[in-house]
């Protein structure tokens, strides 16, 4: 057996307050394609990083090929330097530039001072054919898909005498037949002896291309598996894990809709072209609705369509029995609220104070001419600031210096604040300790049990069991079944949405 | 010693700050020209007009505080800045002249004698110009995503074109002695000064205090704030950002053409190529002397009027000291330098490792010279 | 394989990249200056001798768009440039008129005054991250009070050695018209115009076949995905702006040869003359994209306008101006319209 071209053992990186990895070990062999797996936050793009340079680490190390000598690399340059290249979700490259451009550049060809252009079309030209694409490198990169893209980044790093790829979600925004190429192309550079890490929240793919998987969950390894000894029900199991809680249950047994009953929201065959497929989906005053799947299978897409953040190309949306048009403003006026999963981006207004912050979705809906005066702004958010126990040095702090568990306590009191009919949460609990989590899950099933409708998205199953009466499951970006009453089970959940053909075991 | 610090880290401390150290050397000035500070501090009431100093960095202020005013909005909602208010100024204080003489400016040697339409008409058409010039550059922003720089651009090069064609290229004089009120003092038919203060500092009061309140009263200041700082949250919680930004503009070119009625005032005519001339991006430095960053987002409205008294603050200390005018860009230019260099985060960790640079070179010629 | 399917996706890529807006520029220019031939045909718009009027009064405008042009590429802007022609100006005139400085001695002290006031602002927009807009604004200020600073009167050039360089012709043997009395008029340029074409041929062969030039477009494309491939962003940002601090007194040396003066109010308005000139050349101000030939079609549209308006004889001044922002905005709407074009195909 040759030498590993990586080994990483027992690496430990903290961040402030939290351990992102606790003793990992990863191993890649030449001529393999190594699936990297975990939900968010398990600590697989901190590994990668780790890897790559872009983070230091405190404990642990780092040998490559047969070496004994630990290396570190300080940048992904520095890495790139020993072989290792990165080809990202987003693309690293000039969209401006020529595909034979980017392939060069930092690195062009010249004689005398002057770039050899015709050198470099003409490298370009047989690095593309290596890979099999026999695409224009004159043409900007900007015109090209995002596959043809990644295509060009690989190229890039393989030409660069990668002996380690690491493929960071490189099929996200890929359609059906560009993955295929990729996996083409995947194949054929295991064939000739790289060995690749690759990421992804797709099961299909991982058994599809991968030989080995490596799991991690909440920064420690789960365990280490050949592609042939993991059947896709076990993998789910080993991502999401039986997390130990000693939480009580805090389900109420919500009151089962009965078919008078008009449902809160109701969405008929909603969707988006190259989105999510169209989907129904009623949910009912008083219930805690779940939406669970892995990340990318269109949990947050359903959610966005809903509440109007991103426009559907098919379909019909009603509230409460009346149909409504489509944008935020529409939507917070009918009385719907949503929580993004993007905190920072989406969330958060980064210098306003919490109390601006949590009265901005109520202000806005009374209108920017009817200020809500001082005294009540502070009242509420006081009083949402104690209800979510909200920890901050004052009401005017600004929202960017509290930690990212009271950001999302803001974010979620703005939106109580208006008292909606129909509240979305989207990974409300991602990133935040454990005894703040509870405390979202508890709030979601008092507010249900005072009237209130919820959506509920998490990747944590567990979280979803205990507070959801229905479920429903994604799964490449279709709505594949729900479950209610007594087919709520861990097992039963993970079954749909690990789903597909490798359903044997 | 924490409340020390409190008052240092307060948004307006450095504005405050640079302002008083402006002041501070007008007196210093003052006192090494006349022997001491009395005469910096002096009004007088001469003619039923205040006189001093003082009174006339407010003045010669005004039109500068009613331009950062509206600046500061459209920074704040669009990251960008508008370069356009200059020729805006100009355009509108044209449109206005030539609206007040209509038909007969030319007859009269390009001179108004007497109102065709009633003042009042000149001004709203006035305001109403610069409001639509505004909505322009809004529409260029916020619908068609052009950078403002760029978007602004349009009019900076076509409005004072504009101007020149209403004013047929010449100086158009008014000669009605209401016209110059504005820009100076409210008089009665003799020529008495009615109001002791300069009308201009009543209007640019009057426009600081209307938006302040507004902003206050209302919860724009804060949905204009929000877009700024996180146009997808602001989206989110229902914001129209598109029209903010587009009101925003709309708004600060009204108030260039205000600040243009003034310079027109002030002068009894316009000269379409010198009025308003450079005067952007003096308001452009208001708003960064202010503390408020050009990156958009949080903002104070104190924080540019601040500003833009400290440049015309600097600007008559500098008089005094017999810069000339065509000189005075060059020690704004210092200021605006030292100011920013001071705001930049990068500034420490570039002096720390220049610091570890002399300290590794010291150390090695130490080295070098000790034992040899 | 991926190969373009369809043969049309070719032609549409081409159509919506850069160098369509370009070719839009020079098509418009065409089109004015072929109208103006047939408008204009008494006051010979077409003879060779109209078309070098336009060259021989922008010397120093064709470099200094060429610069800004490379700045925006770079993802930045340098609004400093009228006012430093200004500052040349004064020095060419000042030094060699009151101090008797020598003509040669004083342009290469011009061109080293402007690499040193590039670097600062470099160094300032590079190393410190201070917006470019307001550095320039700073050297802006700076560069118009030194001007004043150095002499407030107005001097005008009557050195030998200048003035040599300022009226040297180069004649050409054809294309000239007869004039009212019945002289032939030979065309000619003067020769700050074909040093500002030499210049600006130099300009465009930096940027296209120079490791530098192509780090100035990656940086404009994406400032982040260039450090990754290994550009060193702020080296290439502290060189773009001395460059063109550069360019700037080259161009401030060209504008001085055709102006032969000095004077506090000189190229006023310069600064947005070249960035007009390089965005109805084809840039944007975003980075990334620009070209440097298409500039030089940007001033040519402008001057052609301002010609045009001159020929006309009853038009205000102002009309030019006019104009100008008419066509801006129509470039500008262009580009913004293609990118949301390329926005609705991703």
């Amino acid at each position: 057996m040759p030498d590993p071209l990586i080994r990483m053992r027992g690496i430990t990186k903290r961040f402030p307050g939290v351990i992102a990895l606790d003793g990992v070990d990863f191993t890649l062999q030449p001529g393999e394609v190594h699936a990297l797996m975990g939900e968010n936050g398990a600590g697989k793009s901190t590994l990668v990083k780790v890897l790559t340079g872009a983070e230091a680490f405190e404990e642990g190390k780092i040998f490559l090929g047969g070496s004994d000598t630990p290396i570190v690399n300080h940048s992904p340059q520095e890495a790139q330097t020993r072989g290792i290249s990165t080809v990202y979700q987003e693309v690293n490259l000039c969209p401006n530039l020529s595909v034979a451009e980017n392939l060069f550049v930092g690195r062009q060809p010249r004689r005398l001072a002057f770039v050899r252009w015709g050198e470099i079309r003409r490298r370009a030209r047989s690095i593309m054919a290596d890979i099999g694409v026999g695409i224009d490198v004159e043409k900007p990169l900007e015109s090209y898909s995002i596959a043809v893209q990644q295509m060009v980044a690989i190229g890039r790093a393989i030409d660069m005498a990668a002996q380690v790829l690491i493929l960071d979600e490189p099929t996200s925004s890929l359609n059906e037949s560009e993955v295929r190429t990729l996996f083409e192309l995947v194949r054929r550079l295991k064939g000739q002896g790289l060995g690749i890490v690759f990421i992804t929240h797709f099961l299909e793919q991982v058994y599809e291309v991968c030989d080995r998987i490596t799991v991690l969950r909440n920064g420690r390894l789960a365990g280490e598996y050949a592609i042939e000894t993991l059947p896709r029900k076990d993998l789910v199991a080993a991502m999401l894990g039986r997390a130990f809680d000693d939480l009580a249950e805090i389900r109420v047994a919500g009151a089962a809709p009965t078919a008078t009953t008009v449902p809160t929201v109701s969405a008929r065959g909603l969707g988006v072209h190259g989105g999510v497929k169209p989907f129904d989906l009623n949910i009912y005053p008083g219930e805690v609705y779940g939406l669970a799947g892995l990340l990318g299978s269109g949990r947050t897409e359903v959610a966005r369509a809903v509440y109007g953040a991103d426009s559907h190309d098919t379909g019909t949306l009603a509230v409460k029995g009346k149909p409504i048009a489509c944008s935020p403003r529409d939507s917070l006026k009918a009385g719907l609220a949503f929580c993004p999963e993007s905190r920072k981006d989406e969330g958060c207004v980064a210098e306003l104070t919490v109390r601006e912050n949590i009265v901005l979705a109520e202000q806005t809906k009374r209108g920017a001419f009817r200020l809500i005066p001082r005294d009540e702004q502070e009242a509420i958010a006081g009083k949402y600031a104690d209800l979510l126990q909200i920890k901050t040095a004052s009401l005017e702090t600004p929202i960017k210096q509290l930690s990212g568990g009271n950001q999302q306590k803001v974010i979620l009191a703005r939106w109580l604040a208006t008292q909606p009919d129909f509240l979305i949460l989207d990974e409300p609990t991602r990133g935040i300790d454990i005894g703040t989590k509870t405390e979202i899950q508890k709030l979601c099933v008092q507010l249900a049990a005072a009237g209130m409708s919820v959506l509920f998205i998490s990747s944590e199953i567990d979280e979803m069991l205990r507070t959801c009466g229905r479920i429903g499951v994604m799964r490449d970006l279709a709505k594949v079944g729900e479950l209610s009453g007594d087919e709520l089970s861990s097992s039963a959940v993970m079954a749909q949405i690990a789903g597909g053909r490798h359903d044997e075991a | 010693m924490t409340r020390l610090r409190a008052l240092t880290r307060h948004r307006l401390f450095f504005p405050l700050v640079c302002l008083l150290l402006v002041l501070l050397l007008n007196v210093v000035v003052t006192v090494a020209t006349t022997g001491s500070p009395g005469p910096f501090f002096q009004i007088s009431l001469t003619n039923g007009a205040l006189n001093g100093p003082l009174v006339t960095i407010l003045n010669r202020s005004s039109e500068l505080v009613i331009l950062a005013v509206g600046m500061t909005i459209v920074v704040s909602c669009s990251a960008g800045t508008d370069i356009s208010v200059g020729a805006v100024m100009a355009l509108s204080g044209a449109v206005s002249i030539w609206l007040l003489g209509f038909g007969e400016l030319k007859d009269n040697g390009y001179h108004v004698e007497s109102y065709v339409v009633p003042y009042a008409v000149g001004l709203l058409a006035a305001v109403a110009v610069g409001a639509l010039c505004g909505a322009w550059n809004g529409f260029l922003v916020s619908k068609l995503k052009i950078q403002p720089m760029v978007a602004t651009l349009v009019l900076y090069t076509g409005g004072r074109g504009i101007a020149k064609v209403v004013a047929d290229g010449q100086i158009d004089k008014v000669d009605v002695a209401s016209y110059k009120w504005l820009g100076n003092f409210i008089q009665d038919a003799d020529g008495h000064n009615l109001m002791p203060i300069p009308t201009a500092i009543f209007i640019a009061a009057a426009v600081v205090a209307v938006t302040a309140v507004v902003l206050r009263r209302t919860a724009l200041g804060m949905n204009i704030q929000a877009v700024g700082i996180n146009n997808k949250a602001s989206r989110l919680v229902g914001l129209r950002s598109n029209r903010i930004v587009l009101v925003a503009y709309i708004f600060c070119g009204a108030c260039a053409a205000i600040a243009g009625i003034i310079a027109t005032s002030r002068i009894g005519g316009i000269d379409a190529n010198n009025c308003g001339k450079m005067l952007e991006l003096d308001a452009i430095l208001a708003v960064a002397l202010g503390g408020n960053s050009l990156a958009g987002g949080k903002f104070s409205l104190s924080g540019s009027v601040i500003g833009a008294v400290t440049i015309q603050a600097l600007t008559t200390v500098l008089y005094s000291i017999n810069v000339s005018a065509d000189q005075l860009p060059l020690f704004k230019a210092i200021a605006v330098i030292v100011i920013v260099v001071l705001q930049s985060p990068d500034l420490k960790p570039l002096l720390q490792r220049a610091g570890g640079v002399f300290r590794r070179l010291a150390l090695s010629a130490k080295r070098a010279g000790g034992p040899a | 394989m991926m190969r373009a399917s369809k043969p049309w996706q070719g032609l549409k890529a081409n159509f919506y990249g850069n160098n369509f807006l370009v070719l839009i520029t020079v098509v418009l220019f065409i089109a004015i200056y072929v109208a103006g031939v047939f408008i204009y045909r008494d006051k010979n718009f077409g003879s060779l001798n109209s078309f070098f009027d336009m060259l021989n009064s922008n010397p120093g405008l064709i470099i200094i768009a060429a610069g800004m042009t490379m700045v925006l590429i770079s993802g930045g802007i340098d609004i400093s440039v009228g006012s430093q022609v200004a500052m040349y100006c004064m020095m060419f005139a000042y030094f060699m008129e009151n101090r008797q400085a020598n003509a040669y001695a004083m342009i290469l002290i011009v061109l080293v005054t402007g690499v040193v006031f590039g670097l600062v602002q470099g160094a300032l927009v590079a190393y410190l991250n201070i917006q470019p807009f307001i550095v320039t604004l700073a050297g802006m200020f700076f560069a118009r009070g030194m001007t004043a600073m150095i002499s407030p009167q107005t001097i005008d050039i009557t050195n030998a050695d200048f003035m040599a360089l300022a009226l040297r012709r180069i004649q050409v043997p054809f294309g000239g018209y007869v004039n009212a009395a019945g002289v032939y008029q030979t065309p000619f340029v003067y020769l700050s115009v074909v040093l500002a074409l030499v210049g600006l041929l130099a300009v465009y062969a930096v940027m296209t076949w120079t490791r530098f030039g192509r780090n100035v477009y990656a940086v404009g494309g994406g400032e982040q995905s260039a450090r990754l491939m290994g550009v060193d962003t702020k080296r290439t940002k502290l060189a773009v702006y001395t460059f063109n601090g550069f360019l700037t007194a080259f161009g401030g040396f060209l504008f001085c040869l055709f102006s032969t003066g000095g004077a506090v109010e000189k190229a006023q308005g310069f600064e947005m003359q070249a960035i007009a000139s390089a965005v109805i050349g084809g840039a944007l101000l975003t980075g990334g994209v620009g070209n440097v030939i298409g500039s030089f079609f940007g001033v040519l549209v402008q001057t052609t306008i301002v010609k045009f308006i001159n020929f006309n004889g009853t038009l205000a001044n102002g009309w030019s101006n006019i104009v100008l922002a008419v066509i801006m905005s129509f470039f500008i709407i262009l580009q913004s319209v293609f990118a949301y074009v390329r926005r609705r195909r991703e």
